[in-house]
């Protein structure tokens, strides 16, 4: 098989997968640069925002009134206007591909969920019900809303405060530690899988097959696994000798303060 | 598989943080004990590379593409418990900070593929690769079918997880409140694209990886590599160690009990003495008893002694409790509570007699 008939094919996999790694760490990069604007949500404390707004996500989805959810989407894109978080923004880094992943999956239920058929579609045995459009409108809803609502608070607050804001839910240390720890080194090896690749693409000529895809595939991630293991011996020598014993401080110094 | 917000009901997702919460904290338990060892970066650095794989597309023979969990390597190297957590770390670092799955979610998330899974592909690999040697051929193919049964294993209880909820909840009007497809649409929907496409990856990238790491570092395959090589390590807490996974499949299948208020129809020959006057339920029994009639009247001795009796929690559904899928759930504690009761208390009797 040629890249010559197969034009899509052609690097497909490489370039899929850089593109994907590159959207990664662009909202990475973007989280940390709006963490540190200045808007409202910026200036509160991290517990309150956690708490907040995972009391709005709860409110949406327990509710069963349409109405009640898209004032918690609305609440939310207000939120993120006073925090110099532009609607734009989040409707391409959020809404699109929840549109996309949700929509995709409620699409299906207008027609399939059995009730009053308010729309028959010409041609085809396929009738829209009432109830069908209101629990395919209130899936994609709660799905936007939870979804602005989680990045509102990636993209407010530096990742080290999510963390411990954790712990107000009583989040075992180890568990956050494991967690910060993993964040960390998230974006280290992203960069590193993204060189990987990059340099990958450079070096590759011409077309390749599927099967020379799945080989490129798994010996890039048997690479990725080598140095994944390697670094967590580095880490691993590096506490030590730091001092690490065993026992997992963190600072927990949030002040509440008056405005 | 990673189930977003909105699809499963606020009290399934309870249900299924609270399911997760005691192999958590199990796992959070042997870690802690480890931490002085080199088991925290590991865990870490791991879960960083799971978050990687789930982004890397495979072309797939076929022409379709599919990414892996990485479940079944995570179980093969770091052992079920500290796989649970890392493969967890990374559902929830994709939950809060990428969009990737729900936030009210991750409970059921973590529970059908972190800890189920990890479950599943152990006790898998355990089985198929036996006590055969490290670099042996067998434990690259018990790696691959772990995963892929693992996989699948998770598709399948999310496919449940979003089956019942139309039967669950629904408004008034009849419009389904969370996910709007019975099973008989979910589970298909789910095991095609799981039995194939996602499958086919999570065992291609498993066994990939453990036929490589045979080759560059096998003894981070010493931590499931079997009786023959852990025995010293584990030492004499071994017994009770096996204990606790039988406790932890005790735990789940008492929180799947709800599952059986789903199945239809009566089960065959546990009638009770009023089903034989009820035309609805005697049609049943004709229909499972192939096509035999059942009797006019009630069997006489039947009637007599189902009044000797009448048990505290009949049909399992205690009547001071007005939801069936709690009554449920509440028989099936008191139901294990008396058996382990029971049990414990005729062990005590043995040792006392032996002493």
């Amino acid at each position: 098989m040629t890249g010559h008939h197969h034009g899509r094919i052609r690097g497909g996999f490489i370039e899929h997968t850089i593109e994907g790694l590159h959207a990664a760490m662009d909202k990475a990069l973007y989280a940390e640069h709006s963490a540190s604007a200045s808007g409202l949500l910026q200036r509160l404390d991290p517990r309150v925002k956690v708490a907040a707004l995972a009391a709005f996500i709860l409110v949406s989805a327990v509710t069963a009134k349409l109405w009640v959810v898209a004032a918690v989407l609305l609440l939310a894109m207000i939120l993120a206007a006073l925090s110099s978080i532009s609607l734009w923004v989040l409707a391409t880094r959020v809404w699109l591909t929840t549109l996309t992943l949700s929509g995709a999956l409620a699409l299906p239920a207008v027609f399939l969920t059995p009730g009053t058929v308010i729309y028959r579609v010409p041609g085809l045995d396929l009738a829209a019900s009432a109830q069908g459009l209101r629990t395919a409108a209130l899936l994609v809803l709660r799905a936007e809303t939870a979804a602005t609502l989680a990045l509102l608070l990636v993209f407010t607050t530096p990742w080290t405060h999510v963390l411990k804001a954790l712990r107000m839910f009583r989040v075992p240390v180890v568990f956050v530690v494991i967690l910060g720890m993993t964040c960390r080194y998230i974006l280290l090896m992203l960069e590193t899988a993204h060189e990987m690749f990059e340099s990958r693409k450079s070096r590759t000529v011409g077309a390749l097959t599927r099967g020379e895809q799945r080989r490129i595939a798994i010996l890039s991630t048997g690479a990725l696994l080598s140095r994944t293991l390697q670094l967590s011996n580095d880490v691993y020598l590096a506490m030590q000798a730091r001092g690490f014993r065993g026992e997992v401080f963190i600072l927990d110094d949030f002040r509440m303060k008056g405005r | 598989m990673h189930i977003p917000d909105g699809y499963l009901s606020p009290s399934s997702c309870a249900a299924l943080y609270a399911g997760s919460a005691p192999f958590w904290y199990m796992a959070l338990a042997r870690v802690k004990k480890a931490l002085h060892t080199r088991l925290v970066p590991l865990i870490s650095l791991f879960s960083a590379f799971c978050f990687l794989i789930m982004m890397f597309n495979l072309p797939l023979p076929g022409g379709t593409t599919g990414h892996a969990v990485g479940i079944g390597l995570a179980t093969v190297v770091l052992g079920p418990w500290a796989a649970m957590l890392a493969v967890s770390v990374a559902l929830v670092i994709q939950a809060l900070f990428f969009g990737d799955g729900g936030i009210t979610a991750i409970g059921a998330n973590c529970f059908n593929m972190a800890i189920v899974g990890s479950l599943v592909t152990y006790v898998c690999y355990r089985a198929m690769a036996g006590r055969s040697p490290l670099a042996s051929f067998r434990r690259v193919v018990a790696a691959g079918l772990a995963g892929y049964l693992a996989i699948n294993v998770s598709a399948l209880l999310a496919a449940i997880e979003f089956g019942i909820q139309p039967l669950l909840f629904r408004d008034a009007m009849g419009t389904p409140l969370y996910c709007p497809y019975p099973l008989s649409v979910s589970i298909p929907a789910m095991m095609i694209g799981h039995l194939t496409i996602a499958g086919m990856a999570e065992l291609i990238v498993s066994a990939g990886l453990v036929a490589l790491l045979q080759q560059s570092d096998p003894s981070l395959l010493k931590a499931t590599a079997g009786a023959a090589t852990t025995l010293k390590e584990l030492g004499p807490g071994r017994g009770t160690r096996r204990l606790h996974t039988l406790w932890a499949g005790l735990c789940t299948l008492m929180i799947l009990t709800p599952l059986g208020i789903l199945a239809v129809g009566t089960a065959w020959g546990e009638w009770v003495a009023s089903d034989f006057s009820n035309p609805a339920i005697r049609q049943q029994i004709a229909g499972a008893s192939f096509q035999q009639p059942a009797p006019e009247h009630a069997p006489k001795g039947l009637e007599q002694l189902s009044q000797v009796w009448t048990a505290p929690f009949s049909h399992y559904a205690p009547p001071y409790i007005r939801s069936a899928t709690f009554g449920y759930f509440l028989s099936a504690m008191f139901g294990a509570g008396l058996i382990i009761l029971a049990c414990s208390l005729m062990g005590q009797f043995m040792r006392g007699l032996r002493q």
